[in-house]
């Protein structure tokens, strides 16, 4: 039996009368690459948000790497490591000063820092661009220096909110050998996506519609519950009877 | 306490690294201070005047040459009647209009008696005032001078009179520049310590940093002084500046001691930036931050007694501006800059500042989440 890092029940968000996240009930064991699919609007964000301590549930119950994201919500953001949609790290820093500033917050001595960002730089073959300004790399680097800076204090979960968007294939593929690289050291992923290729790479996939999980399984019992051969059909056998869209 | 020296470091490099930024917080308080003081400056000079000389005779000549003597006023045209004298002003050619009418040396003479009639363009109040005021003295001096030469003196004066003799303490010969340049030291700081923390840190929502940075464990007021070091310490320099530009543009040295002046300017900017503070945690986007500061700065700018006396405010106005940190620091700085007061003459506007920061900040730091 795995252990279970990530424990939600009935886990609920609502924004004045708009439910965005409805009863979220779901498990995600250690070690798991756990992909979040669901339309625009279909209230991913939201979840995740709520799991990461950003926001703060309506009702319901949820313990991240063992702690409650009620009532212990700094616990949880020494065990979690996440990355926005949005590329947040410092445009204008370079890429080991964004690594230092990341890892000095967290906690860890000049001695590991130092260590680290070797380490870091040499896993993503950055070891010439230590000195270069983030905003001068690449989107496809700036991903994989992200994930690798949400990773830096070597955290339980790491939440990935739509972590390849805007990339071509080939980076994506190369995003994917590091989640799978941390997956394997025992770091849970949570992932969220719009690309049913990634979509099969994960153990599990939960599907969102309008608010509540629609299905949950691994890609090749969906595939066979829905009597599809893509994940993109499942998806969208399930996605289209939603009301919600941007 | 290690988090917070990470924070310092980065915000450092930030806007080390911001040429933009350098440049306004450094050259632009300078050029400022050395520009608007030339502004600022309140007596009057070079008012306009058109004169209607009807008489046409030795003691007209000497009242219109006893004018332009002073200094204070400039023959802008000689009109041949009062209504064309008016045309001028209406033309804006003049400020004022001076009419001396017929039989005026004559009636003097005989009758020991004469009107002149003065007409002023009242637009620019003070400009009106002091002018009327600056003609009325002139003319009274005038008269003394040939009643003077007519009477003469019984020992004693026709009409008692009680001479004034006036000593001017702390600014001797009423140098404007020596009142006005304290004060706008104080605005540019207004400027640059409400505003620059506030864009700041709205900048970090606007690209989405600050969501990295609430999903670190970091506490929000180690956060916070992260943000406020690095002003307070550039306001300083830019406050040292100011000070060296008034000692070699304007010569003006502080009477006060050092520790005063920088013990007080760490207690206005401390309310300052508790208010930049307060104005990002109300603003989603820059613009929002900067029509917000904009307000703050205008009414702080323009009420707090930089360029006219608080004193002459309605009582309730009067009251309103104990609220700003602004009202309180031009009055510090004129008074340890100018006079030398000590930490004891001040304990009430130092006090003040002090308990309007402290409700700025821990208001800010209320209203600042990391969760929604």
């Amino acid at each position: 039996m795995a252990e279970t890092v990530i424990r939600t029940e009935k886990l609920t968000k609502r924004f004045g009368d708009f439910v965005a996240a409805h009863e979220l009930t779901f498990e995600v064991d250690k070690g798991e690459i756990f992909g979040f699919l669901g339309a625009n609007g279909a209230g991913k964000t939201t979840a995740m948000r709520m799991l990461c301590g950003l926001s703060i549930p309506t009702s319901g119950k949820a313990m991240v790497a063992g702690f409650d994201v009620f009532t212990q919500p700094d616990e949880i953001k020494k065990n979690i490591g996440y990355m926005s949609q949005k590329f947040s790290l410092y445009e204008d820093l370079t890429v080991s000063e964004n690594i230092k500033f990341y890892a000095g917050i967290y906690g860890l001595s000049i001695k590991q820092i130092k260590l680290k960002t070797e380490e870091l730089l040499t896993e993503l073959s950055l070891k010439n661009e230590a000195k270069v300004l983030v905003s001068e790399l690449p989107l496809g680097w700036k991903q994989k220096l992200s994930f690798s800076v949400a990773l830096v204090h070597q955290p339980k979960v790491v939440f990935l909110d739509e972590p390849t968007g805007g990339v071509d294939p080939v980076s994506r593929r190369n995003f994917w050998d590091l989640i799978y690289y941390a997956a394997d050291k025992g770091v849970t992923v949570f992932v969220t996506t719009h690309y049913m290729d990634e979509a099969e790479y994960c153990n599990r996939v939960s599907i969102m519609v309008d608010g509540v999980i629609a299905a949950l399984d691994s890609p090749t019992n969906l595939k066979k519950q829905f009597s599809s051969d893509s994940m993109d059909d499942v998806f969208y056998k399930i996605a289209r009877g939603a009301k919600r869209s941007e | 306490m290690r988090t917070l020296l990470f924070l310092l470091e980065k915000e450092f490099k930030q806007i080390f690294r911001n040429k933009g930024i350098i440049r306004t917080i450094f050259i632009a308080p300078v050029i400022q201070l050395i520009l608007m003081p030339l502004a600022a400056d309140f007596s009057v000079k070079n008012i306009n005047l058109a004169v209607v000389d009807h008489d046409h005779s030795t003691y007209s000549q000497i009242l219109i040459n006893k004018i332009t003597a002073s200094g204070h006023f400039k023959i802008a045209a000689y009109n041949a009647s009062y209504k064309e004298a008016l045309t001028t002003i209406e033309q804006d050619k003049a400020d004022l209009a001076l009419e001396i009418p017929e039989h005026f040396e004559r009636n003097l003479v005989r009758e020991n008696y004469q009107k002149v009639y003065v007409a002023i363009n009242a637009i620019e109040g003070t400009k009106a005032s002091l002018g009327g005021g600056y003609l009325a003295s002139i003319i009274n001096s005038f008269n003394a001078d040939i009643r003077l030469k007519w009477i003469q003196p019984d020992h004693i004066s026709p009409s008692p009179t009680i001479g004034i003799t006036a000593t001017n303490w702390y600014n001797i010969f009423l140098d404007f520049h020596l009142f006005i340049v304290p004060g706008i030291l104080v605005t540019l700081l207004t400027a640059m310590g409400s505003m620059q923390a506030a864009f700041n840190i709205v900048q970090e929502k606007e690209r989405g940093t600050i969501e990295q940075i609430n999903v670190t464990p970091i506490k929000k007021h180690i956060f916070i002084l992260g943000k406020l070091i690095p002003f307070l310490v550039l306001s300083t320099v830019i406050f040292t500046i100011g000070l060296l530009v008034a000692r070699v543009f304007y010569g003006i040295i502080p009477v006060g001691s050092f520790v005063v002046l920088y013990g007080s300017l760490i207690i206005y900017l401390f309310a300052m930036l508790g208010l930049g503070l307060l104005i990002s945690t109300y603003s989603e986007t820059q613009q929002q931050a900067m029509s917000l500061s904009f307000f703050f700065i205008n009414v702080f700018n323009m009420m707090s007694g930089l360029f006219t006396s608080v004193d002459s405010m309605p009582a309730w106005a009067h009251t309103v501006i104990q609220t700003f940190p602004s009202t309180h620091f031009i009055i510090i700085m004129r008074m340890v800059v100018l006079k030398g007061s000590g930490f004891g003459d001040i304990t009430y506007h130092l006090a003040a500042m002090f308990i309007i920061g402290l409700i700025f900040n821990t208001w800010a730091v209320l209203n600042y989440r990391k969760t929604t």
